[in-house]
């Protein structure tokens, strides 16, 4: 495996923020999600993120959740999910699942972090576990040296902050707009301030998910963030070609080539 | 009532951190909302110890939603049953249930803490009814969402929140009930926190929701106890409520959690029958899990993706439960059982043909099961037995489902379910 720290290091031996690419496992097709994964990947993308698809995602906005449930209608499984993972490590690039947690529980805590591992997995995003709830997780993931990423928010105190920064491994994910998931116009004037926390609690890199959607997005984000996630606009690209799976999958090439050159513009 | 203040952490209690029995409950919630959480938790402790707080929120359950509730000795039934029935009479609160404690509760703490603004979710329609009806008695914005499925089932309802001025947002994602409008009510909440309370309609989800709704909802049993022992001398044998969500349930049970002679019954929603899988019957059918914030029973697959639950009550109809009840199936405090909808439907005629009440589809449920219970106590006891059914509702907002269900309605043809029928419930 592949801790996502890598990815940073990387990042940052180039002088430039991190590109890190969201899609969930299962849509159109679990086949379909492992090959816009892999363009996610060539690309451009650091490090990528593969969501678990879940019945009640209290977090996510109409695109991820038009995406997830076209995936569970279809049927896919966690085990689906483990197999995407490994399709997508293959590729060198650290891999982490992001997920909420009834499906880990259900699936058992301990053999979810042996066989995220065996999959070559990095680690897990938490939505909605944070550290002070997530102790089973912390135990499971500190015996895999698996990455424990979670999130902060701008109406996190200082205290919550620096207890999610001690806690996490591999980065902090700054959800940095009061809201769900969703590309959004204007990137958030929180998200700044939210970053710049972060760090003063800790050295970890921070990677900021704010409804980025274009390149030009990307850049001003990279100009203060350690990372860049983007996830409702590679969706969306996938969203919009239902039909025609070349075209999705070149459309999101386009995208993250555009996004890939944000992050390296940016002014630092 | 210093009642509140006055209360000693119990052992059925959830710890500071929300949970109960070190297991149930707890706050599985994104970060975003972990500071809204905290806040009102601070708020709600302090409230419920002021004075000021505690004495305005019983003016209002007085003086505003009818409380207390009568306790009512149901004489016909008894008879039937051979044991002494008293029925908590909760649907005859302001809006016909006993949810106008817990939003009268919780809009009071709404205005304490500045905000104006506030959101529910709601499956029929009672708790957005009534979490309107809360806005416009303390002017406060309200939106309520709601199953797009349940806005066609219930215009009605809609009508009536939207003419107690809320605005009624239909929820399209997921299945279209009432765990997605929960779902959609949390999306708004993150985006609107600041200035945003989120009434939550039952003692389930986030600390620290479980133990607040349960203290709003409280009153029906520490009433309920005092107005028996004041009117019979003895405290009840049991104890019984429908348990959806649970918040009518917990809200009489917790006055008798430390009386062990007093046996406490739920009854969940059975559907068609649990042998079916279509069923609310969370605890007796589901397995741990966490949905909407807390580990509970959960109707849930083998991935742990959440099962769509049937009741033909749809205030029952939720495939969780709130954790504290979790909590008192596991420790045996409690006991669950499934009642199916047929059961129920011939508990809301009988209740209707021998004391002139019609119950909600919801309390038909806690009625149905409670007779059963009452059959056992009276043959055990002799007929002083006596048991307290919570009767959290009326059933004016189901005369649609009584009407299909019994064939009413039509005056040449009169109803199908004659009393015959309904004595099923008591010939068992």
């Amino acid at each position: 495996m592949t801790s996502t720290s890598a990815a940073f290091e990387k990042a940052r031996a180039e002088d430039r923020a991190a590109l890190i690419g969201y899609l969930p496992a299962g849509y159109p097709t679990v086949d379909g999600s492992i090959k816009a994964l892999q363009v996610l990947v060539e690309a451009g993308c650091d490090a990528i993120e593969i969501g678990l698809p879940y019945s009640d995602p209290v977090m996510d906005g109409p695109t991820i959740q038009a995406a997830a449930q076209a995936a569970l209608d279809g049927g896919v499984r966690t085990s689906d999910v483990l197999r995407v993972v490994e399709a997508v490590a293959g590729t060198g690039v650290p891999t982490l699942v992001m997920t909420y947690w009834n499906p880990i529980e259900r699936y058992g805590v301990e053999r979810w972090a042996t066989d995220l591992a065996a999959a070559g997995g990095a680690g897990m995003i938490t939505p909605d576990i944070t550290p002070d709830h997530g102790s089973a997780w912390i135990e499971a993931a500190d015996a895999h040296d698996l990455d424990k990423v979670f999130l902060v928010a701008p109406s996190s105190t200082d205290d919550r902050i620096s207890m999610t920064a001690t806690q996490s491994r591999g980065f902090v994910y700054a959800a940095a707009v009061m809201g769900v998931t969703g590309a959004r116009e204007a990137t958030s004037d929180l998200a700044g301030p939210l970053v710049r926390r972060v760090r003063a609690s800790g050295d970890i890199p921070v990677a900021v998910g704010i409804g980025v959607s274009t390149g030009d997005q990307a850049a001003e984000v990279a100009g203060f963030a350690d990372g860049v996630i983007v996830g409702s606009a590679f969706v969306r690209a996938l969203l919009d070609h239902p039909d025609d799976e070349a075209a999705g999958l070149e459309a999101l090439r386009t995208l993250t080539t555009d996004l890939a050159e944000g992050v390296r513009r940016a002014a630092r | 009532m210093s009642q509140v203040q006055e209360r000693q952490k119990s052992r059925y209690d959830a710890d500071d951190r929300g949970y109960f029995g070190g297991t149930w409950g707890g706050r599985f919630m994104p970060e975003a909302l972990v500071a809204a959480l905290d806040e009102l938790t601070d708020a709600w402790h302090e409230a419920m110890a002021d004075e000021a707080f505690v004495s305005e929120f019983e003016r209002v359950l007085r003086d505003y939603a009818g409380t207390p509730s009568q306790l009512y000795l149901a004489e016909r039934l008894s008879k039937k049953v051979g044991a002494r029935v008293l029925l908590k009479r909760e649907d005859l609160n302001h809006t016909g249930a006993h949810k106008i404690r817990n939003v009268m509760g919780q809009a009071l703490l709404t205005k304490r803490m500045g905000k104006t603004r506030v959101i529910a979710e709601t499956g029929a329609g009672q708790h957005g009814v009534a979490s309107a009806t809360a806005a416009a008695y303390f002017d406060l914005d309200c939106t309520v969402y709601m199953g797009a499925v349940d806005t066609r089932r219930q215009a009605l309802n809609v009508a009536r929140m939207q003419l107690l001025g809320a605005k009624v947002v239909p929820v399209e994602s997921g299945s279209a009930t009432l765990k997605d409008a929960i779902n959609e009510a949390l999306r708004d909440w993150v985006a609107s926190v600041d200035h945003t309370a989120y009434l939550f309609g039952t003692a389930a989800g986030p600390h620290p929701f479980p133990s607040m709704v349960r203290d709003f909802c409280r009153g029906i049993g520490d009433e309920a106890r005092a107005q028996c022992l004041d009117q019979y001398g003895v405290l009840p044998d049991a104890v019984a409520a429908c348990v959806g969500g649970g918040s009518n349930a917990i809200g009489i049970f917790t006055a008798f959690l430390e009386d062990e002679g007093v046996e406490i019954h739920g009854f969940e929603p059975g559907g068609d029958g649990v042998e079916t899988g279509r069923h609310a019957a969370t605890i007796h059918a589901g397995e741990a899990g966490v949905l909407h914030g807390a580990r509970t029973y959960v109707l849930q697959d083998e991935d742990g993706q959440t099962v769509e639950s049937h009741s033909i009550s749809a205030g029952l109809d939720y495939p969780g439960v709130g954790p504290q009840h979790s909590l008192l199936a596991a420790t045996g405090r409690a006991t669950y059982t499934p009642v199916t909808d047929a059961e129920a439907m011939d508990a809301m005629a009988l209740l209707s043909r021998t004391e002139g009440i019609i119950p909600a589809i919801e309390s038909a449920h806690a009625l149905a099961g409670a007779l059963e219970v009452a059959k056992r106590l009276g043959a055990e006891k002799g007929p002083d037995a006596t048991i307290i059914v919570n009767l959290s509702g009326r059933g004016d907002k189901d005369m649609g489902t009584a009407i299909e269900w019994f064939g009413l309605g039509d005056a040449e043809e009169g109803p199908e379910a004659d009393l015959d029928q309904t004595e099923t419930v008591t010939q068992q």
